[in-house]
């Protein structure tokens, strides 16, 4: 089973949700940090890491004894990563999504892959959860090829729990694609109303059934809770202001740890995620078009 | 002319409310709404559209089932999944890089643009602004950023406005760079908490490596003083000048709430702070 947990907003409280929930589920969660421009899960899990690799992406590679500077190569690129001037080939590695066409479609095959990081994979235990996190190195652009390798990663005998990049383009596509939940985290301001609209706009398409939880509750207004109902989507927990949780967030301790009391408030949160899968099938699909 | 941008490596840390502001106080600027995949900045604004169009920055690949062979060359070469076992092509997962177009012997690839957004230039009680909204689900953000922040210029140049006021987005990666990329000045706003921490030594590495002055401001100080002055050291050591606190004050939702400036309800905590922290950016900036 495979639960994202993503907001539209950022700082609503998606590492706060996605650690808790990983932490009351105990050995049967793995968490998966996807926000790998900003990765925080570890700071609240402390995890043990054990294996730490780099992902990378293919760039190409001139053989100037080879090319013959007939500019196929920068024909075919469309992201302006190679091109041919005057007698020369200019190669921004930076730019290069690796897609191959370059060393592909060069007809005197002049062209090999070399590769540019993205940054680097990590995995270990934050103590009977397991965990894995991205971590896209500074100067970076790219992350949803870092975010694919992280979901590589995803035990399919546990209940993975992926930690998603705040907003709602490519990135936050990238985590949600293939789960069977997502919980949407957001906090009751016109802020959060409104990015948890475009968040929700950007997830329907995919129909995967999804649910709020309305972070710091009662702070702003009940616009988020107005608009739960009008749409008939899931307000599957509130989760009121508490100073404590707030101060012991700051010194890195999990919700469940600062405010114990919410540790039902997480398994129930599970039991409601795992009836609404159970009852999704197409019929979710249906109601949401 | 000077480009100020505004980010922060962690969401939710006082971006928009501290932009909004700025524009409030600053006598005579430019907006520039970058964090286009979720705008907020006109919540607070109340932008009246003068000028929208919309927003193409890539294609995706189609496949024309009559002309297909079912050769299967295209799957061989996408690299990103994104052509199924029945060569239907999947939007998401299509980089639009092209190679499918190139290697079919049939020519039924095309390369087709898509919509990726929309752009405005406004007029707002601050000010002319210019956002975008990029489509829900859709990428090329790194153009949409470029975009907006270039029509920012021509509208500030065309007024002789001396300064562009840009809100940037959450994180490191593609949308923040081109929205950092050439500024004169970037300013952090963080927050006392180690990931707020965490994320503004990300995210100040990033601007130093792209060697822009940078100041930090750190947002709801007294929520963990030790962590504030952790953030304050880290950015003297980097060379980042410490701007300035603001205390943590329910004002700042509470306008929020109004769809108003803190600045512009009274003489809260959190508004002295700001102002004060406008005054010395002001001074810097016209240094």
């Amino acid at each position: 089973m495979i639960i994202s947990v993503a907001s539209g907003k950022g700082g609503t409280g998606k590492t706060t949700i996605a650690t808790s929930l990983a932490a009351v589920l105990g050995s049967k969660a793995q968490l998966l940090d996807c926000d790998v421009e900003e990765p925080n899960c570890h700071i609240l899990m402390k995890p043990v890491l054990q294996t730490s690799e780099s992902v990378t992406v293919p760039v190409p590679i001139v053989d100037m004894d080879k090319c013959t500077l007939c500019g196929k190569c920068g024909e075919v690129c469309r992201f302006s990563a190679i091109v041919v001037i005057g007698d020369q080939v200019l190669t921004f590695p930076e730019m290069c999504h690796g897609c191959g066409g370059c060393s592909l479609l060069c007809p005197e095959r002049a062209i090999r892959e070399g590769s540019r990081e993205l940054g680097v994979r990590e995995t270990g235990f934050a103590g009977p959860v397991d965990f894995v996190q991205g971590r896209l190195r500074i100067g970076e652009a790219m992350s949803p090829p870092l975010i694919r390798a992280v979901k590589e990663k995803i035990d399919p005998g546990k209940i993975a729990i992926l930690d998603a990049p705040p907003g709602a383009s490519c990135p936050v596509m990238n985590t949600v694609m293939g789960s069977d939940f997502i919980i949407l985290v957001t906090e009751p301001t016109p802020f959060g109303l409104h990015d948890l609209m475009i968040a929700v706009d950007a997830i329907s398409p995919l129909a995967i059934p999804f649910g709020i939880v309305l972070n710091r509750a009662d702070v702003g207004d009940r616009e988020v809770q107005r608009f739960c109902a009008q749409r008939g989507i899931p307000l599957l927990a509130e989760i009121p202001h508490d100073r404590r949780v707030a101060e012991g967030y700051a010194k890195g301790n999990l919700l469940v740890v600062s405010a114990p009391q919410y540790i039902r408030t997480f398994l129930e949160l599970f039991e409601k995620i795992r009836k609404l899968i159970d009852s999704s099938g197409s019929g979710f699909k249906e109601a949401m078009s | 002319m000077k480009e100020l941008v505004i980010i922060s490596g962690k969401g939710g840390t006082g971006k928009t409310t501290l932009t909004a502001c700025f524009a409030l106080l600053a006598r005579d600027r430019v907006l520039a709404d970058c964090d286009v995949d979720a705008a907020d900045l006109h919540i607070l604004v109340h932008p009246k559209v003068l000028h929208e169009e919309d927003f193409r920055g890539g294609v995706k690949a189609a496949i024309d089932v009559e002309k297909c062979s079912r050769c299967g060359a295209c799957r061989e070469s996408c690299r990103y999944g994104a052509i199924s076992e029945q060569f239907i092509v999947s939007p998401l997962s299509c980089e639009g890089c092209g190679v499918c177009f190139h290697v079919c012997p049939e020519g039924a690839v095309s390369l087709e643009e898509g919509l990726n957004g929309r752009w405005f230039v406004s007029e707002t009680r601050v000010g002319p602004m210019v956002h975008a909204a990029l489509l829900p689900g859709e990428e090329n953000s790194g153009k949409l950023v470029a975009l907006v922040r270039n029509q920012a210029k021509v509208l500030a140049r065309k007024q002789g406005t001396p300064l562009i006021l840009v809100d940037g987005a959450p994180g490191v990666g593609c949308p923040v760079i081109s929205s950092i990329t050439g500024a004169d000045r970037v300013l952090i706003v963080t927050e006392p908490t180690l990931s707020g921490l965490h994320d503004m030594e990300r995210a100040l590495q990033l601007v130093r490596g792209f060697r822009i002055p940078v100041s930090v401001v750190t947002n709801k100080y007294d929520l963990n003083l030790e962590v504030t002055q952790r953030i304050e050291e880290f950015s003297g050591k980097a060379q980042a000048t410490v701007l300035g606190r603001i205390p943590y004050d329910p004002q700042v939702i509470r306008s929020m709430v109004q769809r108003r400036c803190v600045v512009e309800n009274g003489d809260s905590p959190a508004a002295l702070a700001i102002r004060g922290i406008w005054e010395r950016l002001e001074t810097d900036l016209s240094s």
